[in-house]
């Protein structure tokens, strides 16, 4: 090497690259997931010490069944928020592929395709959505605020408010059992950890953390981010699909509103499992746990008797202390 | 006061970021009624001192002085109080405001009631811009639609409207062209004899000689000299601010130089890419030289793909190509270490392990899931060839000093095997000792066939590790310089050449 100096400094030995240990990696990498399971564990036992009946099969059954769709609707929405994006249009999607699919039910098309043909109808206005945000850049608070005006407000112009009653029992999965467990439940979890796989192991998975954590950086890296983005809304389409197949058969009747701000629990879902608002981090394995923590929490509520309406501010002091973690976490790392 | 007595004194200032010390030891005073200019490469410490006496940076040593009083300035508001005001580069107005508003924003003149007094804000205004021979300039308009020399003047008649004794001004002529540029030199002037001491920074000699009473140099965050204008030569202050025997520091590594691998013709794109033409050889470093807003950083991200070229031919290994993506970019062999690591280069709160294989993800899957040991080997590998110096590659990359950050950019794109490398700045803010690291490593590449486009603002950095040196300014290349004929002076001169032509 042509160097007639003197001053140019050795390049310094270099340090060892120790793997941290197992413990210190799953906190890591699922810190705010372990805290949201501890909670869900520390719930159990305490209501169950002042009401047994709280772990009776019964109970447990109707908190992860009737509360499944929220998980795997969620799935989604985690997806969509790692990126860097939201949808606060996916509460009335749901009732409006709820309608659609009883409407199929009722008027005798095969079970299938009332189950399906919502699945497609939630990609396809997704796709839309995705377009919007991706190629026109019009941010997605706005596209998807304007999706809840015209989605809620077309299904109750439509459907005048009733309801839709006489669906065939074949129609009703959630309230089937397969292998002895509750169809939703057994739908929440393999849909979870098939999510959860895919967004760790595969290329696209990794490609949507890029792209929330720093699109420029994902486009200066070849990574196709407008395509990308409209993948992960279509994506949210698809669960938001299989999630209406939950919430549309667990009942008789299909009612034309959804519960009152589901999207918001949805997003809450993810956010408090530990997908930062900001986009570039959580998991899906996180949002399903928030999601049976609420419905945890929203049922030992009964169990110890306090008001349904302390759920909301219970889950709106847990979104407002996740939130400042995340804020906390990466002051400290940038 | 008598007229020598400075206004403002800092002495024996230092200030440190994550125990790299960017300021050690510096004075530097401003007098009423002088221009001084402040001069030094980028990462001297310019930014830093500005950044202490507008009150952003608090220094970690030394004291400030102002009108004979020491004082802390720990905020922007703190020095606006005490009359030192800042004119930055970019410039902080609020465009949909009026000029009034903007100019007397956070200190609007009240009524006897407590009301803003908004015939006293128009008049008022009025009056500083006429001050400012800007009668032509409405004050109810708004500044967005104002042109970047306006909003410039609005920002100073805002510095005027808080009274400021002391006035400075962050590389002011770099967005103008020349007539602007004139007009504010005459602005400055005006200040001058006004009493106002204005701190002005420029990489522009001539600029300098033309407005200045005193200069100062700084050079790796200390101070080298402070001299009267008229005591040095242009040759003086460059070799002031270069400062040392250049080979020296910059190790350049004999490689063979082989066949060319890049012919660029006739690329155009917007304003700042104009028939650009040059080739690239194996194992070539090509240095691109000039100054902020030459072009250099817009040809880079026209050759990746980023902004493609409009018109013009680019021909890779013997192939035509014409880049439309990044993407495209990097499957044909390109890669591009961009100007800003932390804008560009990484996803700071994702591990190195998955920084340094975002590039070739695709490869590194087999089916839809990524082949995570491999990720890992290599990554590992990459992190002690580099020597990255880290915990472990699951490690955050936001944590890394720059260094060691900008490493990890280079590895990723190493990762790709590129033919044809583009750096665009590739040691800016980061510590001596990774620099020469950095160095040695783009060595090894031109051994082992790489062809680098360098790009760098720091000159003894461009004359130390090229081959060969294109210079340019307003977008086009005016010189493309050998080894040899590469002297500070003559790059220096074709940086600026364009500015005095026009």
């Amino acid at each position: 090497m042509a160097m007639s100096g003197v001053d140019l400094p050795p390049v310094r030995p270099q340090t060892s690259l120790q793997r941290p240990g197992f413990l210190r990696r799953l906190m890591a990498d699922y810190g705010q997931e372990l805290i949201v399971l501890l909670a869900i564990v520390v719930l159990f036992v305490a209501v169950t010490a002042v009401n047994p009946r709280f772990i009776s099969a019964n109970n447990l059954t109707s908190i992860f069944s009737g509360n499944a769709y929220i998980a795997v609707a969620a799935i989604g929405m985690a997806m969509v928020i790692i990126t860097g994006n939201i949808d606060v249009s996916i509460g009335a999607l749901i009732g409006v592929l709820a309608t659609i699919s009883g409407t199929l039910a009722v008027a005798g098309y095969p079970i299938w395709v009332a189950w399906f043909f919502p699945v497609l109808v939630g990609m396809a206005i997704n796709g839309l959505i995705g377009i919007l945000v991706a190629y026109f850049r019009i941010p997605s608070i706005v596209v998807t605020l304007g999706a809840l005006s015209i989605l809620r407000g077309g299904l109750i112009s439509v459907t005048g408010g009733t309801w839709i009653s006489d669906l065939p029992p074949a129609f009703l999965i959630a309230q089937q059992k397969w292998l002895g467990l509750p169809v939703p439940l057994v739908a929440m979890i393999v849909l979870t950890v098939l999510a959860a796989l895919w967004m760790r192991y595969s290329a696209f998975g990794r490609s949507l953390y890029a792209v929330g954590g720093n699109p420029e950086a994902a486009v200066a890296t070849g990574i196709p981010i407008e395509r990308r983005i409209v993948a992960v809304f279509i994506l949210n389409g698809f669960f938001a699909g299989l999630a209406t197949i939950l919430f549309a058969t667990q009942l008789q009747v299909i009612q034309s509103t959804v519960p009152p701000n589901l999207e918001l629990t949805i997003i809450m879902a993810a956010v408090i499992g530990g997908v930062s608002i900001l986009g570039g981090s959580g998991t899906v394995i996180g949002s399903t746990l928030a999601a049976i923590l609420f419905a945890t929490i929203g049922s030992a509520l009964i169990f110890v008797n306090v008001s349904a309406y302390w759920l909301r501010a219970v889950i709106g002091l847990l979104i407002l202390a996740t939130v400042l973690a995340d804020m906390l976490r990466r002051r400290r790392t940038v | 006061m008598s007229a020598d007595t400075p206004f403002v004194t800092l002495s024996g200032v230092s200030k440190a970021f994550a125990g790299v010390k960017v300021l050690k030891d510096v004075s530097f005073d401003v007098r009423a009624g002088e221009v001084h200019a402040l001069l030094g490469e980028n990462g001297a410490g310019k930014s830093t001192l500005i950044k202490i006496l507008s009150g952003l940076y608090t220094p970690d040593g030394g004291t400030i002085t102002v009108d004979g009083r020491q004082m802390k300035l720990t905020s922007p508001r703190d020095a606006t109080a005490a009359g030192i005001a800042t004119v930055y580069q970019e410039l902080l107005l609020f465009p949909e405001l009026s000029v009034a508003e903007n100019i007397f924003l956070g200190h609007y003149p009240r009524t006897s009631s407590g009301a803003i007094d908004w015939s006293a804000v128009r008049s008022r205004a009025r009056d500083l811009l006429d001050q400012l021979d800007t009668r032509e300039l409405d004050v109810d308009t708004k500044v967005l639609t104002l042109s970047v020399a306006q909003r410039q003047r609005v920002e100073i008649a805002k510095a005027l409207s808080r009274d400021a004794k002391i006035l400075i001004m962050d590389e002011p002529t770099a967005s103008l062209v020349e007539a602007d540029v004139q007009r504010l030199m005459g602005i400055v002037r005006q200040l001058r004899e006004r009493g106002v001491g204005i701190v002005y920074v420029s990489h522009r000699l001539p600029e300098i000689f033309a407005l200045a009473d005193r200069v100062t140099v700084l050079r790796d965050g200390a101070h080298v000299a402070t001299r009267d204008i008229g005591e040095v030569d242009e040759r003086q202050l460059v070799s002031l601010m270069v400062g040392r025997p250049i080979d020296s520091l910059f190790p350049k590594v004999e490689a063979a130089i082989g066949d060319t691998v890049l012919q660029v013709d006739g690329l155009n794109r917007g304003r700042q890419v104009r028939d650009i033409s040059f080739s690239l050889r194996k194992g070539e470093i090509l240095g691109i030289a000039g100054l902020v807003g030459s072009g250099r950083t817009e040809l880079a991200l026209t050759l990746f793909g980023m902004t493609p070229a409009t018109s013009g031919t680019v021909v890779l290994d013997g192939k035509p190509v014409a880049i439309r993506s990044p993407r495209q970019a990097r499957d044909l062999g390109i890669a591009y270490v961009p100007e800003d690591r932390g804008l560009q280069g990484l996803v700071k709160p994702m591990a190195i392990r998955k920084n340094i294989s975002m590039a070739t993800i695709d490869r590194l899957s087999s089916g839809i899931f990524i082949r995570a040991a491999q990720e890992a080997r290599r990554a590992t590998e990459a992190v002690k060839r580099l020597g990255v110096r880290c915990r472990s590659i699951g490690q955050p990359v936001g944590e890394l000093s720059g260094g060691n950050q900008q490493k990890v950019v280079i590895a990723k794109w190493l990762e790709t095997s590129p033919k044809v490398l583009i750096l665009d700045e590739p040691t800016r803010g980061v510590d001596v000792g990774a620099k020469a690291e950095i160095h040695t490593i783009m060595g090894e590449l031109v051994r082992q066939g790489v062809a680098i486009l360098m790009i760098s603002s720091e000159l003894p950095e461009v004359l130390g590790m090229s081959d060969r040196v294109l210079v340019m300014a307003g977008g086009r290349i005016m010189e493309e310089l050998s080894r040899e004929e590469a002297t500070p002076e003559r790059v220096g001169a074709a940086m600026t050449a364009h500015k005095e032509a026009a």
